[in-house]
């Protein structure tokens, strides 16, 4: 497992529907303003699947290295 | 050089006149009386290079039709009344998204499974108006072997110029008769094909009309990639709920028609110029309409015929010239007085309008007009 | 690196009109990937679609698209096909599109081995009609048409497609994005008519009646259901109960319908 540089949330594509936050399986997603939103960035293992299972493409997660 | 000359079914020359417009995809379902229009198709499209394929319902026909067109083919369907009702559906797909394709229905007798082998015309307002929502319907009605092929090349041509279907309404009648045509050569005909687009891909609008009010068509897989939905949609071809812009794309639609009038209305006037009385009528009731009418001329009664080939849009532009010269008109057919509502609406009460009307699968006889003629004197 | 998704999307078009949580989405990625894996020009691929919320699909996606009338997909998608072969024919639709007013379209489209891929989108529900019960709604459910719980029989698309002669039948879910990616190419590169049913909640039309839970609750319900097809295979009738077999489900070979047409009629 790798780590994330970044997660980009695009704001006007989430739909708020938390698919994301509850299948992270280490917890950095939440919600704020009923929208996706990275809580803490250095508990992500870049598994993608938050990216994955987006159904609104409002979830870009960019690796490190 | 002489034309062949070739004793054809009305079916088959259908088939012929198919052939000689381009078209090169067919898809159907078999149903009497039109069957051997399929089962010539599928023999001859191959060998000028077409495929034919025979679907699971009426329904997937008149959705492979169009689906043939868009890929670029011309494209036809045949089909009788009960087919047709399930042809609807896919058939007001056509007209709202513009797709050019041939529909023939031979008309038999109904309405429901009604009398298979026999003919009828009671299908000329299900021609019109069948489907739902409005739109415009260029439908023409041959009346000899000779113009089931010419009007079949003509139905090609004004689906393909006016980017719409176009439905050939025959009748058993006509469509299993054989007479004598002549076949005409390959140039003698006009056969037009489709305005394709020849912008750059990215600037290609679906629906954006040219003066015409006809969008050029692109064919899927020739680099214009586009969207065509059944929703109502913008000149980019993608769903909008503006009710205004629907409206006025509807209107276009039919004013890309009744623009054309012109060009779109055939019509024979047949010794109609001193008629006191009038015989209209079309496809199969207007070969006996003919001899009528002849027959009556020697005996010294002014009649005439007026024999619309083009059925919708309603020739009333022709028929208007003699409302207030002629005292009858005559309207036979093979349904309970369908047209006739159509020679009231442009007549306005100033001649009498009778009908001569049948639906017990016998054709309407020379001398059944003939006594309708008489009984005006 | 995120995956860009623009190259196989028409702009302007995102947000799509999927409800929140609808799993039509995940579905549209992983299909966006793997047409990407198999390298087809854009220009080459048509994408046909019936009515319903998975039948807007097309609408959003930069290809040759034809959003059809009710359940008529595969049909449009055949005249397309025999009229233009080269044509990648690409068809889809919900389950009630497909196997309800389609079912005829699709069974038909199955036994003659054209060469289209097929994506019936399972979540269960007419979603945009507000929740009526589907061919594939499960007995007992509640539906805003079956408000005492559905008492219809379920189809198992799969094996309807198998039984029809589909060459290639696979079953997947958005829990498995990834997976699906690949079953999705393996269809694509399949010839003949293949078909792929893909699991998807639908958390507003079916979810919130039968008491789903969340949107993430409804895809893990779909990992906790889903066994391997190999599995699968080794499980009795008791043991799948309430489960469904995932992965390729059939394959052969078989001669594909056009170019069967063509040597019979003599073509080119």
């Amino acid at each position: 497992m790798g780590k994330a540089e970044s997660i980009n949330i695009i704001v006007e594509y989430c739909k708020g529907c938390e698919i994301c936050v509850e299948l992270c399986p280490t917890k950095v997603l939440d919600m704020k303003d009923f929208k996706a939103h990275v809580a803490d960035l250095d508990k992500c293992i870049a598994c993608m699947q938050c990216e994955l299972r987006c159904p609104d493409f409002a979830i870009e997660v960019y690796k490190k290295g | 050089m002489a034309r062949e000359i070739r004793f054809l079914q009305g079916n088959e020359a259908v088939c012929e006149g198919a052939l000689y417009a381009g078209c090169r995809f067919y898809a159907g379902y078999p149903i009497t009386p039109s069957t051997e229009i399929a089962e010539g198709l599928s023999a001859s499209l191959p060998k000028v290079g077409g495929r034919f394929i025979q679907m699971e319902d009426e329904l997937a026909a008149m959705a492979a039709t169009i689906g043939g067109s868009i890929a670029g083919k011309k494209s036809m369907t045949a089909t009788s009344g009960p087919g047709m009702s399930l042809k609807m559906e896919n058939l007001g797909y056509g007209y709202l998204t513009e797709i050019p394709c041939v529909i023939v229905n031979v008309m038999r007798g109904g309405p429901s499974t009604g009398l298979p082998t026999g003919p009828g015309q009671s299908d000329v307002m299900q021609a019109k108006w069948g489907t739902h929502g409005d739109h415009p319907a260029i439908v023409l009605t041959p009346s000899t072997v000779q113009e089931q092929l010419n009007e079949t090349v003509r139905a090609f041509n004004l689906a393909e110029k006016y980017r719409m279907p176009v439905i050939l309404l025959t009748d058993e009648i006509i469509g299993h008769m054989r007479e004598a045509i002549e076949i005409p050569e390959p140039g003698e005909l006009e056969v037009i094909d489709r305005k394709r687009p020849t912008c750059d891909p990215k600037d290609y609008k679906p629906y954006k009309p040219e003066a015409d009010l006809v969008p050029p068509m692109a064919d899927f897989g020739s680099g214009y990639r586009y969207h065509i939905t059944g929703l109502n949609h913008a000149e980019d071809g993608f769903p909008s709920n503006n009710g205004k812009m629907a409206q006025a794309d509807e209107i276009r639609q039919e004013n890309k028609v009744m623009h054309h009038y012109d060009d779109i209305v055939k019509v024979e006037e047949f010794e109609c110029a001193d008629a006191e009385i009038i015989v209209f009528a079309y496809g199969s009731s207007a070969r006996s309409a003919k001899e009528a009418v002849i027959k009556a001329r020697e005996e010294g009664v002014k009649v005439g015929l007026f024999r619309p080939l083009t059925l919708w849009p309603f020739p009333e532009k022709h028929l208007e010239k003699y409302v207030g010269k002629t005292k009858k008109f005559i309207v036979p057919e093979l349904n309970l007085g369908m047209i006739k509502l159509e020679v009231d609406r442009v007549v306005k009460g100033q001649a009498e309008v009778v009908g001569i009307n049948k639906i017990d699968s016998d054709p309407i006889t020379p001398v059944e007009i003939m006594d309708e003629i008489r009984r005006s004197k | 690196m995120a995956y860009d998704y623009s190259k196989y999307l028409r702009a302007g078009k995102i947000p799509h009109i999927w409800c929140p949580g609808c799993g039509y989405g995940i579905i549209m990625k992983s299909l966006i990937r793997a047409i990407d894996a198999t390298g087809i020009d854009k220009d080459d691929i048509v994408l046909t679609s019936g009515i319903g919320c998975a039948s807007r699909l097309p609408g959003y996606m930069d290809f040759n698209t034809l959003h059809t009338t009710h359940g008529r997909s595969l049909a449009f998608a055949t005249g397309v096909k025999v009229a233009n072969p080269k044509l990648k024919v690409i068809a889809l639709g919900g389950d009630g599109d497909m196997t309800a007013i389609g079912g005829n379209h699709f069974i038909h489209a199955c036994r003659r081995n054209i060469d289209i891929t097929c994506f019936v989108f399972n979540n269960y529900i007419y979603g945009m009609t507000g929740g009526q019960y589907s061919p594939t709604t499960p007995k007992n459910s509640k539906a805003t048409t079956a408000p005492y719980g559905n008492a219809d029989n379920q189809f198992d698309i799969a094996q309807l497609a198998i039984g029809a002669g589909a060459t290639f039948v696979a079953r997947t879910t958005t829990y498995h994005a990834v997976p699906m990616e690949k079953l999705i190419k393996q269809a694509l590169d399949h010839k003949g008519f293949s078909v792929v049913e893909i699991m998807a909640g639908c958390p507003t039309g079916y979810g919130r009646k039968n008491k789903q839970g969340s949107p993430a609750n409804m895809i893990l319900w779909q990992k906790e259901n889903a066994v391997p097809a190999n599995k699968a295979k080794e499980m009795s009738e008791e043991e799948m109960a309430g489960k469904f077999a995932i992965g390729v489900l059939h394959e052969v070979q078989k001669a594909e319908y056009v170019e069967a047409y063509d040597a019979q009629v003599g073509l080119k």
